[in-house]
């Protein structure tokens, strides 16, 4: 055989291998992929029921709370930056970071001091190797987060809000993260977490949905006291899983398309093979046809 | 009579929901009976078993610390984590 076919032929078994775990990647995130959704489906019981709270105290009653107050002067921003604990998933994490690098710069530029908060390894590692500072990161868990993950990032952001500036405490918290808005389409996407902005636009009540007079137990201010904090966890608890279902839909993409060029690659490669097989029994027969008809000439 | 019409939300999934002739929960300021007919409220629930009675027996879910909404006979309770195990579907 000659060098050059073995040399085509390892290419191809070397594709081909990776081509088997590529596909298998592709089909194991097709099948989370579908499971994030229902989880971000499963969620929403208990974000539309403290919205629906939340909202009623708001409309009911004067109470002014912290967490929706706007400081006067806003010194310091905290950014939540979501990404992925794995990479393999095409530009899901980049474009994350790309669009907190720019909120960043856009803080920045307006006076503001960042304190950036990471979740994933992707976002760590980027901030390590540039040698960056960074308040707190959670890692371990993007594609599938739970319940306690997001109170914990709740609570950490909610201290760092009502920490007084001088300590280190911010006046605004942004989170970026990857909206999944379907199987084909994710984009990062920025919202301002803290001070709240109760009256959203995001679920508009039905026409007959009235809110009713509620009475509080024990009170309207204590009942806001204890929701609020809550809501923020619910909406974190909903980017997190927006992201993993974003991620996991990413993954699938990137690795079906990897997939596709393995393919292309392998039937390249055969194609090249075959040609230099082929080249060589030319130059055989070639070389055959020549040494007899010097052997007919000779005698 | 009328029932109450009762959900059961945890923070990743709806645990349950149904008919009920009274809910038990504890609230900060005590122990809470809802019956049908009761006003709207917007109650704190502390840590603890909130019963829910149906035709004389009681079944109890125990959850971390929620909330429970009362309005036009329906009972929202709400809380990060419940435990339904001795609820019946």
């Amino acid at each position: 055989m000659g060098a050059q076919m073995r040399v085509y032929r390892q290419r191809i078994r070397s594709v081909q291998a990776t081509k088997k775990i590529t596909r298998a990647m592709e089909l194991i995130a097709a099948s989370r992929v579908v499971k994030a959704q229902q989880r971000v489906r499963e969620s929403s019981p208990y974000a539309r029921a403290l919205t629906r709270a939340v909202s009623a105290v708001a409309t009911f009653s004067n109470v002014d709370h912290p967490l929706t107050t706007e400081s006067a002067e806003v010194r310091r921003a905290a950014v939540l930056v979501v990404t992925s604990d794995r990479g393999l998933a095409g530009a899901y994490s980049s474009s994350v970071i790309k669009e907190s690098e720019r909120l960043i710069g856009e803080l920045r530029g307006e006076g503001k001091e960042v304190v950036p908060y990471l979740v994933g390894r992707k976002a760590v590692g980027f901030y390590r190797f540039r040698k960056r500072e960074f308040a707190a990161e959670w890692t371990g868990f993007t594609d599938q987060p739970t319940f306690d993950v997001a109170r914990e990032i709740g609570e950490e952001l909610v201290a760092a809000f009502n920490r007084p500036y001088e300590d280190g405490g911010a006046d605004e918290v942004h989170i970026v993260f990857t909206r999944f808005v379907n199987m084909v389409n994710q984009e990062p996407d920025v919202i301002r977490m803290l001070p709240l902005e109760v009256v959203e636009g995001e679920e508009p009540p039905a026409e007959d949905d009235v809110l009713p007079l509620y009475e509080f137990e024990p009170g309207a201010e204590q009942v806001l006291d204890a929701l609020l904090p809550k809501y923020v966890t619910a909406r974190i608890y909903n980017c997190l899983l927006q992201a993993a279902a974003s991620e996991l839909a990413a993954r699938q993409k990137a690795m079906k398309s990897a997939t596709d060029n393995a393919e292309e690659l392998i039937k390249k490669y055969t194609r090249l093979a075959n040609q230099a097989r082929q080249a060589e029994i030319t130059q055989e027969i070639s070389e055959i046809v020549g040494g007899a008809s010097a052997l007919a000439d000779a005698s | 009579m009328s029932t109450l019409q009762v959900e059961l939300v945890a923070a990743d999934r709806k645990v349950w929901e149904g008919e009920a002739d009274m809910v038990l929960a504890r609230t900060v300021d005590g122990e809470l009976g809802i019956l049908p007919g009761h006003t709207p409220l917007l109650g704190i629930l502390v840590e603890g078993d909130v019963r829910i009675r149906t035709a004389g027996t009681d079944a109890a879910a125990r959850i971390d610390g929620g909330f429970l909404s009362v309005d036009r006979d329906k009972v929202i309770i709400v809380a990060e984590a419940v435990d339904a195990s001795q609820i019946p579907a």
